[in-house]
């Protein structure tokens, strides 16, 4: 059977915009139907979905095992510090002793780039990545692309200014990825320190180290996270002087475009990155739908890259 | 007040390349004519100043100045200063950040620009602290500072050596377009030298410092500069070595500047003496080939300003033997006048010399002084270029005495300064 989907997700890299659109539709129902509770229980019926998290994360685990739930999987919360990894396990050993569980699904989140590419070279269950290193977090990127969608009816043409540590930040890079392949026009703000410049080679289209300038007449504000660790490294002097130029309060909202969206990937620092007037918006910000298509996102992801295990032996 | 009018000067305005007798009307604090012609009429209600001649140029800027306050004030404080400073001519300092405590918060820049209103005959342009405390261990808040009012970053007196730290902080300073300066000494091949290496610290027996110390830190952070696009300055630059990187540097196109202090291209290694600790200097006087450097690097625009370097000592701080000695000279006075030995020796036009003191290193830091613009704050500087004075340890203006050039006899008397068209200096004829 020719499948458009490869076996795992593992990034935005490789997937068409064709692909993203048939996923963002196929979330698109799955959001109507967790509204009305009236998931599809049996498609994934008899299918064991592990969630392997090497980070801490609370959101986007529980996305996935709702998602995974809604649609029928047995699944299985392995959690790192409790199991034999802390005791010295490779991540291929914790990679063959999963296989030989017979897992179907395998949601990893890893702190180092590329664990996830090791563990699908190894194991035969579809690997979805759910957040390694500095490298990719594709479902976050396509519940930011389904939120977005759902706004505006469409990418084209739509400016996105993405905001804040560029530098370590796997949102972004996806995020750059699938946006700008999707025909809109991503900017990148941000002090020089969080800022790569060879950022621009993914599919920027400028980049600004004033926030008033890069958010001037954008369609789309999406804000990042901001490390306390970025501090300590001598990266930005304070919390205080970041707010200060590169904080989201409602002055420099002001200067996007009147209909707007304010976006996170959360969770949020108020008063560093965001302040809680705009975080609260009721009209501009999204924060709270993109939650919720993050788990129609991951049911659609589950489904799409779970039908290859059925000629498995 | 009466507008001014300054009759029979030799006007020099090194930006406007103006080299010319002529008359120069102030209005109001600002620059309001300049009349080239005779035949040119002027208004009549004016005092009349009469230069006879003399050379009447825009007040000097002078872009590296420690001041004891806040924290030493038994050493110097502003107002102390501020005195020096108009005996000298100068009518703006830039003020380095280790003071006790460093300028590294907002409110402090704030501050010292409000002390220098306060003396009402110099304005202070503060350096913001490029670390912490001048520490050198974390990010100052940059980008508060910069709002605040300062007009660079550095830590002064003191090298930042972490080469990582001092990378991010060049790129985080480029993302305001701002200024760095570096003190440019590798401090762990200073250690706690107190002469240059060579003979004749090997004769004193003095613990020395490597010439090359210098170079080295120009060479990397001119590759940090390079990597992050970030303006840099290097401050005092004494050697041969380290003027030759950046003579190359500004070949190639990089936004590198440096300036020097008259005690590197008028003084050598042997003015230390009998273990003179007026003489000892951070970094250390060199030897005469470096000197000779210095002077050439002057005449071809590798340097881009002469600033004092004036750091005030108590005698205590002085009175020790070499080596514990606190390193650092007085400046303020001297500035003027050790630079115009170069105009006397022919290695210098006159009209570059004064570029130096005045337009170059306010563009550097992006001020509108320094000029004789029509308009602009009529910051002016009367002196007469061929008269001589003998600086005098113990009888000079300000509080600190510790002149490396004590006994000299220096070329140009300043007459008169000006701080916004009022006379903040006037000589007493002796």
């Amino acid at each position: 059977m020719d499948d458009p989907f490869g076996q795992h997700l593992l990034g935005i890299e490789g997937l068409s915009p064709e692909l993203i659109t048939i996923l963002l539709d196929q979330a698109e129902k799955y959001a109507l139907l967790n509204r009305t509770r009236k998931t599809p229980r049996t498609l994934l019926k008899g299918r064991t979905l592990i969630t392997l998290f090497f980070e801490n994360s609370t959101r986007t685990r529980t996305s996935f095992e709702a998602a995974g739930k809604r649609l029928g999987a047995d699944v299985i919360n392995m959690s790192v510090s409790s199991s034999s990894v802390s005791k010295g396990e490779t991540l291929l050993d914790t990679a063959y002793t999963l296989n030989a569980m017979r897992a179907d699904l395998l949601v990893i989140r890893h702190f180092h780039s590329g664990a996830p590419a090791l563990l699908a070279q190894k194991v035969e269950a579809s690997v979805i990545n759910a957040g390694d290193g500095t490298h990719e977090h594709p479902t976050q990127a396509l519940l930011d692309a389904l939120t977005i969608r759902r706004h505006f009816g469409y990418f084209e043409g739509l400016t996105v200014a993405i905001c804040g540590d560029i530098l370590h930040s796997r949102v972004a890079r996806s995020n750059i990825m699938l946006l700008s392949s999707m025909g809109c026009r991503v900017r990148i703000v941000g002090p020089p320190t969080l800022v790569p410049l060879s950022i621009k080679k993914l599919g920027v289209d400028s980049i600004h180290y004033s926030m008033d300038e890069g958010i001037k007449n954008v369609d789309v504000i999406m804000m990042l996270r901001l490390q306390r660790e970025r501090m300590q490294a001598g990266l930005i002097p304070s919390t205080r002087e970041y707010f200060r130029f590169f904080g989201l309060d409602r002055r420099r909202l002001n200067l996007a475009k009147p209909e707007a969206i304010v976006m996170h990937p959360g969770p949020l620092n108020r008063g560093v990155e965001i302040d809680s007037q705009v975080a609260d918006d009721p009209i501009q910000s999204v924060i709270q739908e993109q939650v919720e298509m993050g788990v129609a996102v991951r049911m659609a992801v589950l489904e799409k890259f779970s039908h290859i295990k059925e000629h498995h032996p | 007040m009466k507008p001014l009018l300054f009759t029979n000067a030799r006007l020099i305005d090194p930006k406007s390349k103006l080299d010319q007798l002529g008359r120069l009307l102030v209005k109001q604090g600002k620059i309001a004519a300049i009349y080239l012609s005779e035949t040119e009429k002027a208004p009549d209600d004016v005092e009349i100043i009469d230069c006879h001649g003399a050379v009447l140029c825009p007040g000097l800027v002078d872009m590296r100045v420690s001041v004891g306050e806040p924290g030493f004030e038994y050493r110097e404080t502003i107002a102390t200063a501020a005195e020096a400073a108009a005996t000298g001519g100068i009518t703006t300092m830039a003020i380095l950040p280790n003071s006790r405590p460093a300028i590294d918060n907002p409110a402090l820049v704030s501050l010292m620009r409000s002390k220098g209103e306060e003396t009402g005959s110099i304005a202070i342009l503060p350096y913001g602290a490029l670390t912490v405390g001048c520490d050198g261990k974390e990010m100052a808040e940059i980008g508060l500072l910069h709002e605040a009012g300062a007009i660079a970053f550095t830590d002064g007196i003191k090298a930042l050596a972490d080469t990582r730290l001092m990378m991010q902080v060049l790129a985080y300073t480029h993302g305001f377009n701002g200024l760095v300066v570096q003190h440019p000494e590798d401090p762990s091949l200073a250690g706690r030298g107190s002469a240059t290496r060579g003979e004749l610290a090997t004769i004193l027996g003095l613990p020395s410092i490597p010439a090359a110390a210098e170079a080295i830190m120009i060479a990397r952070d001119l590759r940090l500069a390079e990597l992050t696009g970030c303006r840099l300055h290097f401050g005092h630059v004494s050697t041969g070595e380290g003027l030759e990187l950046i003579r190359k540097a500004k070949q190639r196109g990089l936004p590198i500047s440096c300036d020097t202090a008259p005690t590197y291209f008028d003084l050598n290694e042997t003015a230390i003496g009998d273990f003179r600790t007026y003489a000892k200097l951070s970094p250390p006087l060199r030897c005469e080939e470096d000197r000779l450097a210095v002077c050439e690097a002057l005449a071809d625009g590798t340097i881009d300003a002469i600033a004092s370097d004036h750091m005030p000592r108590d005698v205590d701080d002085k009175r020790l033997p070499f080596a514990e000695a606190a390193a650092g000279g007085t400046g303020l006075l001297t500035l003027l006048s050790v630079t115009l030995i170069r105009v006397k020796e022919g290695t210098l036009p006159l009209i570059d010399a004064l570029a130096l003191l005045t337009s170059r290193p306010a563009q550097l830091l992006g001020q509108k002084s320094g000029n004789l613009d029509i308009g602009s704050e009529a910051d002016l500087c009367l002196f007469h270029p061929d008269q001589t004075w003998r600086v005098e340890a113990g009888n000079l203006p300000g509080r600190a005495q510790n002149t490396p050039f004590d006994n000299r006899v220096l070329p140009g008397v300043v007459l008169g300064t000006w701080k916004k068209g009022r006379q903040v200096y006037k000589r007493v004829a002796s």
